[in-house]
C-alpha cells in the first residue's frame, strides 16, 4: 500500500482509487488489468491508465480482483416475537464486509394481515439507517388477497423490489394453499417478479411435529426428524410443476439437502426455469449436530429447511453448484442468542430458527469448491456474486469489474488460512455453525462504494452509508426464455361442428357427482346450442380422415410451447427399448 | 379339476369317468387374468355407465380375465357400508365372473374410520382409494391424507391413491374454459402429466414418511411412471397400475374432429399426448417397475359424454378396456420382446393376487387354488372394433387396432365360459371373493420397518442458562412453524439438578465429537443413507 504524489498531504480524496497488477475475474474470463475508480464507480480498466494525481494506490501483486459478493439472503433485525435477531443491519452488513460480501438482499417479512408496503418501508428505513454497504430487499408474500395483489405490484413497478417468497411451510401462519400459489406464480409471471419459494411440505410438517412431542422428543433433534429431506423434495417438485404451470420462473431458497437439490437439476435438465440456491451452512456442514448433548449448541443448528443429517450433503452440493445446477447461494444469515433460542428449551418447535453464514460465504466456498477442484474461479464468481446480480437484474452495475460498474471490488487471498470460531467472528451470535473450521480463502481488500473497508486485516465501515439498490422486473437472466416460451404456447381450440346427437338425461351437478372436477367452474347447465347444419362435423360413424393421430392442420394446436417438455421425439430416456 | 378348484397337477393323472377333457395340444394354459380396475356401475350425476357388472364381466371373460376388483364409488357423506352392501348386492345378480370390490373414500371424517374398521375386518375388503384430485368434492388435503394413511396402514389396507392435483386442475380448467376452448382438447390441456407426476410424487413422500404402502392407480405418463420406478428404487413400497388404455394408445385423439370419438378417450388422468408413452409404460411393465395392470373400464354411452358436449369438464369420465387387457399386454409387450410369458402373466393376474391378498387362490395355477384357468393363443390375430365387443359403449378407444394374442378358451370357476367364439356364461354365478388386510406382499416390508424405524430423544441436561422473555402478545410470530401444536409457551423454569445438568455456554463440550446417540444410526446412518431411504 503507498500512496503516491507526496507523502506530506494527508488529506486525499478517498473517492479516487487505483488498484495496480491485479488479476481481474469475472464470471467469463480473467485478465491482467489495472483498475482505477473515482466516485464510487469503475472509470478506467486497462494497463497504463492516465489517472490524475494523489491517487491512493493499491498494489494487488498479482492477486486476484474479483466482484465484490452480494449475499442474496439475509434476515437482520429480523423481528421475532417482540425482539429481534442479534445481527441488525450494521452488525450483519459489516460481518458481510469482513467475509468479502459488498452487498446483502435482505427479506422483509410482513406480518399476515399486515401492509406489504409498510413493511418494505419499516425495514427500508431500518436498513437505511444502519446498513454498511449496499443492500436490496426482497418482500415475502405472508398472506394472498387482491390488495396484497395491488401492493405487489406496487412494489415492483415503483418501489424496486423484483423478488417475493412465498411459504409452502409453517402450517396456519404464512402457508399457501396450491390454489393461492398458483394465482401468486401466474401474477408473478405475467409482471416479471421472480418467485422464491420457502419449500417444504407444512402439512407434514405439522402432522411429524405432533406425532414427536408425542413420543416424548422435545430437544433440537426433533426439529430436523420432524422435517425429513423428503418433505423438502417434495415441494421443491410441487413447486417446480406449478411454475412450468403458470410459465414462471422458479427460485428455491435453501437448498438444503441432495435429494431437493437432485429435483432441481433434473428439472433443469427438462428445461424448467429454476434456480437453486444453496446456504453457506448446507454448503459447509451437516445436521449431525441436532444430536449433541449440548442443548445450546444444537440449537444454533436449528433453521429451516434443517441441515441434512446425511454427512455427505455439503460435498454434493457444492459439486453441484459447480457444475450450473444451482445458481446462486446466500446465507441465510438470522442470529438469535442462546436466550432467544431458549424460548424452545422445552419444545423444538419453539425454538427460534436461524443460523450465520453471512461472514463465512465467501471463504467456505472457495474452501470447498474451488481448492478442491471442483470449481474454477469464474464459476466461483459467478455463484458468488453474478448469478445474483443478474436475477435481480442488477448486472452489470453490480456483479461484474467493468468500466461503468459500481466499484464493489475484493481483492482475494487465495491461500489465506484461518479458523472459524465465535471468539474473532463479527456476529453478536455466541455460537458459530461452522466452530473450528478451517477455511483456505479469503479477502485481502474489500472496497465497497470505492472506499476501502478491510485492509490489513482491520475493517473501517460506518453505518448508514449503504444505499437501497432498486431492482427493476423481467430480468433477462429469468425471463428472456419465458418470453420466448410465452409466445409459442398459444392454445388453440379444436374447430368442430357443434355435436348434436343424444344427450343423456342428467341431474344437475349437487352435492352427489361423480368424477367431475369442476363442477364449480361452470355450473350453469348450458342450454343446446341451435344446431348449424353447414358447420357440423359430427358423424357416429367417424370419418378415416378425421381419425388418430393429429393431421398436419391439427398439429399446431397442441401447445407448441410444451414440446420442450415433451418433446416430439419422446423423452430422450435410456430406459425405453425401442 | 373338480367343484371350481384345481384337484391334480401332473402327468397321466387318475381321473374319475365321463370327465370332460379340453386338448391343448401344448399350447400355454395361464391363470385367469385379474382385472384390478373397474368401475362398473359408477354414477354420475344421476346416469351409470352402461356397462353394468353383467356386461363388463361378459365382456373380461371374453378377453380372459376372469376375476375383477370393482370400485365401490359413495357419495361423498353417504355410508361407505351401504355403498358397499348396494355393490355387493349388484354384483352378486348379475356378475358373471369371481369379483372383489375396493371402496373409495370420497371424504375423511372421524365416521369413516368405524367405517373402514368394519369392511376391513367383516366386509373382506382390504383396499380404499383416496382421490387428489377432483377439488370441493373427492380432493383430500395432504392433511387428511396423512390421517387417512396412518390409519389405512395401522388397518393392514392397501392405499390406492388416484393421483392429480386437483388444485391446479381447478385452476388450469377455469383458465382454458376462460380461453373459449371448451371440447375434448381442454380435458389434456387442463390436466398436463405433470400435475399426475406431482401428485405421484407427493402421495410416496406420505408414503414414505408414514411407511404405508402406496398403490397408484391409472399411471398415465411417462413422467409418473419414472416417478414410481425411481422412489422404488429408494426402497419406498409403491406400486403403479397402467391401464390398457395408458398402455395401447396415446392421447392424440383428444384432437380429433370428431366430437364423440374425442370424447370417448376422456379419463382421468388423461392419456397423455405424447405418443411414446405406451412404449415406455410397457417397457416399466416389463422390467417390474410397474406390477399390475387394470382397465379402468368405465363406459358410457356417447349421449352421456355428450352431457358435456358445451363443457369439457362435464363429461363424465371413463374409457373402455376390460375386454382388451390382457390381449393388449401380449401385443405390446410379450410379442415385442419385452416382456416374457411368466412376467406377462405376474402382470396381469399374479402379482394383482398378492398385491390385494387373493394369492395363492388366484393367480397361480396349483393344486387347490380356484380353477379360473385360460388357454392362450399367442397367435391369434384381431382387428378391435366396437361392432364386435361385448361392451356396450358405441366407441372402442382401440377401434381398429390389430392384437396379436388371446384366449382360445376360458374357464371360470371350474366351467367353460368362452371356447373358440362363443361366450357361455350365467349372470350372477361370480362369488364375492373377500380379502384379509395385511398382503405378505406388501406388509412384510413394513413390519419391518417399523420395527426399525423406532426413534429416540436424546437425553440431555436441562437447558438452564437464560431464557429470552416472550411477551404473551402473540403478535409478532414469525418463523415458528407450530405454535399450535404447543400452545403453552410459557413453562415454570424447571428445577435446576446440578448433578444432572452438563449445560455450558462456554466452549466446546467433551460429547461434541459424539453427535448421535446409536439408536439414531437407524434413521440417518453416518455413512449417509442407505439406498432405502424411506427408513428415515
Amino acid at each position: 500500500m503507498s500512496y503516491q504524489g507526496k507523502k506530506n498531504i494527508p488529506k486525499i480524496t478517498s473517492d479516487r482509487l487505483l488498484i495496480k497488477g491485479g488479476r481481474i475475474v469475472n464470471d467469463d474470463q480473467s485478465f491482467y488489468a489495472d483498475i482505477y475508480m473515482e466516485d464510487g464507480l469503475i472509470k478506467q480498466l486497462g494497463d497504463n491508465l492516465i489517472v490524475p494525481g494523489g491517487v491512493k494506490t493499491i498494489e494487488a501483486n498479482g492477486k486476484m480482483v474479483i466482484p465484490g459478493g452480494i449475499d442474496i439472503h439475509t434476515h437482520f433485525q429480523m423481528p421475532y416475537r417482540g425482539t429481534t435477531t442479534v445481527d441488525d443491519f450494521s452488525q450483519g452488513s459489516k460481518a458481510a464486509l469482513a467475509g468479502g460480501t459488498t452487498m446483502i438482499v435482505d427479506h422483509v417479512i410482513p406480518d399476515p394481515g399486515s401492509s406489504l408496503i409498510e413493511a418494505f418501508e419499516q425495514w427500508k428505513q431500518w436498513a437505511d439507517e444502519k446498513a454498511c454497504c449496499d443492500y436490496s430487499l426482497h418482500v415475502d408474500i405472508t398472506h394472498w388477497n387482491d390488495s396484497v395483489k395491488q401492493e405487489v405490484e406496487t412494489l415492483l413497478k415503483e418501489k424496486g423490489v423484483n423478488s417475493f417468497q412465498v411459504y409452502m411451510a409453517y402450517k396456519d401462519l404464512y402457508q399457501m394453499s396450491n390454489s393461492e400459489l398458483y394465482e401468486v406464480f401466474s401474477f408473478l409471471g405475467e409482471m416479471g417478479g421472480v418467485v422464491q419459494v420457502h419449500a417444504e411440505n407444512g402439512e407434514i410438517i405439522a402432522e411429524e411435529q405432533a406425532r414427536m412431542l408425542q413420543m416424548g422428543i422435545t430437544g433440537p433433534e426433533g426439529h430436523v426428524l420432524s422435517r425429513p429431506e423428503e418433505l423438502e423434495a417434495e415441494a421443491v417438485f410441487r413447486a417446480i410443476t406449478i411454475a412450468s404451470q403458470t410459465s414462471c420462473p422458479l427460485y428455491v431458497t435453501k437448498v438444503m439437502s441432495k435429494s431437493a437439490a437432485d429435483i432441481i437439476s433434473q428439472a433443469r435438465k427438462k428445461g424448467n426455469v429454476v434456480f437453486g440456491e444453496p446456504i453457506s451452512a448446507s454448503l459447509g456442514t451437516d445436521g449431525t449436530h441436532y444430536w449433541s448433548k449440548n442443548w445450546a449448541k444444537a440449537a444454533s443448528f436449528v433453521t429451516s429447511p434443517p441441515l441434512s443429517p446425511d454427512p455427505t450433503t455439503p460435498d454434493y452440493l457444492n459439486t453441484l453448484l459447480a457444475s450450473g445446477d444451482l445458481t446462486v447461494t446466500g446465507s441465510a444469515h438470522c442470529t438469535f442468542s442462546v436466550a432467544q433460542k431458549a424460548i424452545g428449551k422445552d419444545d423444538f418447535t419453539q425454538i427460534p430458527e436461524g443460523i450465520n453464514g453471512v461472514e463465512e460465504r465467501m471463504a467456505l466456498i472457495w474452501d470447498k469448491a474451488v481448492v478442491t477442484g471442483k470449481m474454477d474461479e469464474n464459476t466461483f464468481v459467478a455463484v458468488t456474486s453474478t448469478n445474483a446480480a443478474k436475477i435481480l437484474n442488477l448486472y452489470p452495475r453490480k456483479g461484474r469489474i467493468a468500466v461503468g460498474s459500481d466499484s464493489d471490488l475484493v481483492i482475494w487471498d487465495a491461500d489465506a488460512v484461518r479458523t472459524i470460531t465465535a471468539k474473532t467472528h463479527n456476529s453478536a451470535a455466541e455460537y458459530n455453525v461452522f466452530e473450528g473450521m478451517e477455511f483456505r480463502g479469503g479477502p485481502l481488500v474489500v472496497i465497497c462504494q470505492g472506499k476501502i473497508v478491510l485492509e490489513d486485516g482491520n475493517l473501517h465501515v460506518t453505518s448508514g452509508t449503504g444505499r437501497f439498490i432498486p431492482c427493476s422486473p423481467f430480468p433477462d437472466f429469468a425471463y428472456k426464455r419465458i418470453k420466448a416460451r410465452k409466445q409459442l404456447a398459444v392454445l388453440r381450440p379444436v374447430p368442430r361442428g357443434m355435436y348434436d346427437g343424444p344427450v343423456s338425461e342428467f341431474s344437475p351437478m349437487s352435492r352427489g357427482g361423480t368424477p367431475s372436477a369442476s363442477a364449480r367452474t361452470s355450473p350453469t347447465k348450458q342450454t343446446p346450442p341451435v344446431r348449424n347444419l353447414h358447420h357440423s362435423g359430427f358423424s357416429l360413424a367417424g370419418n378415416p380422415a378425421q381419425r388418430g393421430a393429429p393431421t398436419t392442420e391439427e398439429t399446431p394446436i397442441r401447445p407448441a410451447g410444451r414440446r420442450i417438455v415433451v418433446p416430439p421425439g419422446g423423452r430422450s430416456n435410456i430406459t425405453s427399448l425401442s | 379339476m373338480e367343484d371350481g378348484v384345481i384337484k391334480q397337477l401332473g402327468e397321466n393323472l387318475i381321473v374319475p369317468g365321463g370327465v370332460k377333457i379340453i386338448e391343448a395340444s401344448g399350447r400355454m394354459v395361464i391363470p385367469g387374468g385379474i382385472d384390478v380396475n373397474t368401475c362398473l356401475q359408477k354414477p354420475y350425476l344421476g346416469t351409470q355407465t352402461v356397462d353394468d357388472f353383467f356386461q363388463g364381466t361378459k365382456a373380461a371373460l371374453a378377453g380372459g380375465t376372469t376375476m375383477i376388483i370393482d370400485h365401490v364409488s359413495p357419495q361423498p357423506g353417504a355410508s361407505l357400508l351401504q355403498a358397499f352392501e348396494k355393490w355387493h348386492e349388484a354384483a352378486d345378480k348379475k356378475s358373471c365372473c369371481d369379483y372383489s370390490f375396493h371402496v373409495d373414500i370420497p371424504h375423511w371424517h372421524e365416521g369413516v374410520k368405524k367405517e373402514l374398521e368394519i369392511l376391513v375386518q367383516e366386509k373382506g375388503v382390504n383396499s380404499f382409494q383416496v382421490y387428489m384430485a377432483y377439488k370441493d368434492l373427492y380432493q383430500m388435503t395432504d392433511t387428511q391424507l396423512y390421517e387417512a394413511f396412518t390409519f389405512l396402514k395401522e388397518l393392514g389396507a392397501v392405499v390406492l391413491v388416484h393421483a392429480e392435483n386437483g388444485d391446479l386442475i381447478a385452476q388450469e380448467q377455469s383458465k382454458i374454459l376462460g380461453m373459449g376452448i371448451t371440447g375434448p382438447e381442454g380435458h389434456v390441456l387442463s390436466r398436463p402429466e405433470e400435475l399426475e407426476s406431482e401428485a405421484v410424487f407427493r402421495a410416496v413422500t406420505l408414503g414414505n414418511r408414514i411407511n404405508c404402502p402406496i398403490y397408484i392407480t391409472k399411471v398415465m405418463s411417462k413422467s409418473a411412471a419414472d416417478i414410481v420406478a425411481q422412489s422404488r428404487k429408494k426402497g419406498s413400497v409403491v406400486y403403479g397400475e397402467p391401464i390398457t388404455a395408458s398402455l395401447a394408445t396415446d392421447g392424440t385423439h383428444y384432437w380429433s374432429k370428431n366430437w364423440a370419438k374425442a370424447a370417448a378417450f376422456v379419463m382421468s388422468p388423461p392419456l397423455s399426448p405424447d405418443p411414446t408413452t405406451p412404449d415406455h409404460l410397457n417397457t416399466l411393465l416389463a422390467c417390474g417397475d410397474l406390477q399390475t395392470v387394470g382397465s379402468s373400464h368405465c363406459g358410457y354411452s356417447t349421449s352421456q359424454k355428450a352431457i358435456g358436449k358445451d363443457n369439457f369438464t362435464l363429461i363424465p369420465e371413463g374409457t373402455n378396456g376390460v375386454e382388451e387387457r390382457m390381449s393388449f399386454v401380449w401385443d405390446k409387450a410379450v410379442a415385442v420382446g419385452k416382456m416374457d410369458e411368466n412376467q406377462f402373466v405376474a402382470v396381469t393376474s399374479t402379482n394383482a393376487a398378492k398385491i390385494f391378498n387373493l394369492y395363492p387362490r388366484k393367480g397361480r395355477i396349483a393344486v387347490g387354488s380356484d380353477a379360473d384357468i385360460v388357454i392362450w393363443d399367442p397367435d391369434k390375430m384381431k382387428t378391435i372394433t366396437a361392432k364386435t365387443q361385448q361392451s356396450a359403449v358405441e366407441y372402442n378407444i382401440f377401434e381398429g387396432m390389430e392384437c396379436r394374442g388371446g384366449p382360445l378358451v376360458v374357464i371360470s370357476q371350474g366351467k367353460i365360459a368362452f371356447e373358440g367364439a362363443n361366450l357361455s356364461m350365467q349372470q350372477g354365478a361370480g362369488h364375492f371373493i373377500p380379502r384379509k388386510p395385511f398382503p405378505d406382499y406388501v406388509y412384510q416390508r413394513i413390519k419391518m420397518r417399523n420395527k426399525a424405524m423406532a426413534m429416540h430423544g436424546v437425553s440431555r441436561g436441562m437447558y438452564d442458562g437464560p431464557v429470552y422473555d416472550i411477551p404473551i402478545t402473540q403478535k409478532y410470530i414469525t418463523p415458528s412453524p407450530s405454535a399450535k401444536t404447543s400452545p403453552t409457551k410459557n413453562q415454570p423454569p424447571p428445577i435446576r439438578n446440578l448433578h444432572q445438568s452438563n449445560f455450558s455456554l462456554s466452549g466446546p463440550q467433551a460429547d461434541d465429537n459424539v453427535p448421535r446417540r446409536s439408536g439414531h444410526r437407524i434413521v440417518a446412518p453416518p455413512g449417509g443413507r442407505s439406498n432405502i431411504t424411506s427408513l428415515g
